[in-house]
């Protein structure tokens, strides 16, 4: 038997144990700083990225902000954006709406949404996005109008991409909270447009 | 120091290092040798060409790139576009 297999025979768990030991031991890594980083990878949630949507809605300077550099802004909303790439925002207006994507493996902004959805990482959600975005949108119930302009972003480096949607019709008066509450993944990613419950 | 500005016409270079042995590639297979245009100047980052085999890594500059998606594959909608991030070493202009 060759080691790769043997590694695969070990339990999960005890291989976890075994690296943090090590990563200690070396003071590469603490095991204090490792909890830390667990803690922020799960507070990072879609609902975090509803809250920045809301905020980008009702705020036009945060919004100006949110767009000209994303990290700076989340970090204003107590975002912790420290050893996480880049995070970039684009905004969907009556011309273009925007679709992400990763088509070389499975980059997404999960330090303002969190874990991505299973679907992201398929090989036909990554083909079809840049092959046939609008017939992938329709199943979705996302008709893009003929005259708007569909924009997919490909997310192959550096940088996390997240879209900011429009706001729905009939949210005028809206707090934050309310808002945020109708603002899903999908919308964040641009399969999906906020609807109003 | 960056080579291109937004508006620039460009090209991806038709490389296929992939034939040659082990690398890590991020500049998709569906634009190479397109035409695209400029859009932004994202930064300078590491060559994750070189980072992905833990070598040492200079920095490259990185731009958002548009191509039109009909010139891709010609099904679909006229102005629909891919933007996509390209690192500067796999730019040429056009």
């Amino acid at each position: 038997m060759s080691a790769p297999d043997d590694l695969l025979r070990v339990s999960a768990e005890r291989l976890l144990v075994a690296i943090r030991d090590i990563l200690a031991e070396k003071s590469i890594v603490s095991p204090a700083e490792i909890a830390d980083r667990i803690a922020i990878t799960e507070a990072a949630s879609p609902a975090q990225g509803g809250r920045i949507v809301a905020r980008a809605w009702v705020d036009p300077l945060f919004r100006q902000r949110l767009l000209g550099d994303g990290t700076r802004a989340v970090e204003e909303l107590g975002v912790v954006m420290r050893g996480a790439p880049p995070l970039g925002v684009v905004e969907n207006d009556g011309s273009v709406h925007h679709l992400v994507v990763c088509t070389l493996c499975s980059c997404y902004p999960r330090a303002v949404l969190g874990y991505p959805p299973f679907w992201f990482k398929s090989a036909s959600y990554r083909a079809r996005a840049v092959r046939d975005p609008r017939g992938l949108l329709a199943e979705w119930g996302t008709i893009v109008p003929a005259g708007v302009k569909l924009r997919i972003v490909d997310s192959t480096a550096d940088y996390r991409w997240m879209v900011l949607p429009r706001r729905p019709e009939g949210t005028d008066g809206w707090d934050e909270e309310r808002l945020a509450s109708i603002v899903t993944a999908g919308d964040m990613i641009g399969v999906t447009i906020p609807k109003i419950a | 120091m960056s080579l291109f500005s937004a508006g620039d016409p460009v090209r991806v270079r038709d490389d296929w290092p992939e034939t040659g042995g082990a690398v890590h590639i991020r500049t998709p297979h569906y634009v190479r040798g397109m035409p695209g245009e400029i859009r932004a100047y994202l930064g300078r980052f590491p060559n994750p060409e070189d980072l992905a085999f833990a070598r040492p890594a200079r920095d490259l500059a990185l731009y958002h790139v548009a191509f039109p998606r009909q010139a891709i594959w010609p099904e679909g909608q006229g102005d629909d576009e891919i933007l996509i991030e390209i690192y500067e070493t796999w730019l040429e202009r056009a």
